[in-house]
């Protein structure tokens, strides 16, 4: 009889921790704005998330790749350069355990982008692909026009790339991971250098993938 | 009586040989442990934290016989850096590994006897004055 209350409170603990982890949602990175419209006479606010803008850069393959292909699905975007001596290596290395975890389902995607594209042509990107082990379609590495990746780096995915002659390789770059959702929102950045960070982004995407494509 | 004094000479000889040994494996442990930060600081992140490398981008350093033919050039390699293309472990490996510049000798002396024994290697200490004259013959 006296353990009753006790197995009443462990059952509760334990609805309550299942619940907590069934309805842990992501944060939406971004400006975010409020537009109120008249619906059926009715005022209505809805909250607009910024979303990554239209883009459209050339693959490894040589191919045309964009927005568009990645309307729908959650991908990983990161900047990196080929010939980079820096952090680039490490990034890759934690990037390959993203690629492995996800390569066999078709809406995860990893986009990385060339911020040395004078270089970084599609061969040279094919050629690194190769050797990093990366075939198929499930990473893109992209190169695109340098004034834009480096344009939509800063202002949308908030990473901080640019030429420094006196730089390592001749460029400065943060190492995040930027999660992009299946609207194109950013949902979580995270320090490609560190493994605990990136089991985490791993872990992150399975949350994503829950939610449904249309919205919250 | 004559066996106290044999006795005497070998815990003698022992007690130097034990001495000795200990002065070489302290200047090799200092060695070795130094070298591990030299090696986390400006080697690991290419060449991975258990000298795995990266795929067919970045070389291991787990090929014994390539570290002990090469040993003599390992200071060159790593204070000027190496492009084109290198075999290690019946593999071809093809790109530019940056110079380490700003290493002073002791510090190419420490990550290199970290490396050449850890990840499988055995290869003994790599002091400084060995990476003094190695480098005095860099081509």
């Amino acid at each position: 009889m006296k353990k009753l209350p006790l197995a009443l409170l462990g059952a509760i603990c334990f609805c309550a921790c299942k619940f907590n982890s069934n309805s842990k949602t992501l944060p939406i990175y971004g400006n975010r704005s409020a537009v109120t419209q008249t619906v059926n006479g009715q005022t209505v606010t809805d909250t607009v998330y910024a979303t990554i803008p239209p883009f459209k850069f050339v693959n490894q393959y040589g191919d045309s790749t964009g927005s568009k292909d990645l309307a729908g699905k959650i991908y990983v975007a990161d900047f990196f350069f080929t010939s980079c001596p820096s952090i680039c290596p490490i990034m890759q290395r934690n990037m390959l355990a993203v690629y492995h975890a996800y390569k066999n389902t078709g809406d995860v995607k990893i986009v990385s982008f060339t911020i040395d594209p004078k270089y970084d042509t599609p061969p040279v990107l094919k050629t690194y692909a190769d050797k990093l082990g990366v075939a198929g379609n499930s990473w893109w590495f992209l190169q695109g026009n340098r004034d834009s990746v480096y344009k939509i780096a800063e202002k949308n995915y908030l990473v901080a790339v640019s030429k420094d002659s006196t730089a390592a390789g001749g460029y400065v770059h943060q190492g995040w991971f930027v999660l992009v959702d299946k609207q194109q929102r950013v949902r979580g950045s995270y320090d490609g250098t560190d493994p605990k960070q990136v089991a985490q982004l791993v872990d992150d995407i399975k949350t994503l993938k829950m939610e449904p494509a249309g919205g919250k | 009586m004559k066996i106290k004094v044999v006795l005497g000479v070998c815990a003698l000889l022992a007690g130097l040989i034990i001495s000795c040994q200990g002065g070489d494996t302290l200047e090799f442990n200092r060695y070795y442990s130094e070298g591990s930060t030299v090696y986390q600081t400006h080697c690991q992140n290419c060449h991975g934290g258990h000298g795995e490398g990266l795929n067919g981008l970045i070389p291991p350093l787990t090929d014994s016989a390539f570290l002990k033919n090469n040993l003599h050039q390992l200071p060159c390699l790593v204070q000027n850096g190496l492009d084109g293309k290198i075999t290690i472990g019946k593999r071809v490996f093809e790109g530019k590994m940056p110079a380490a510049t700003g290493l002073a000798n002791i510090e190419i002396a420490q990550a290199l006897t970290y490396i050449t024994n850890s990840f499988g290697n055995k290869l003994g200490i790599v002091n400084v004055e060995m990476v003094n004259s190695d480098l005095g013959k860099c081509r």
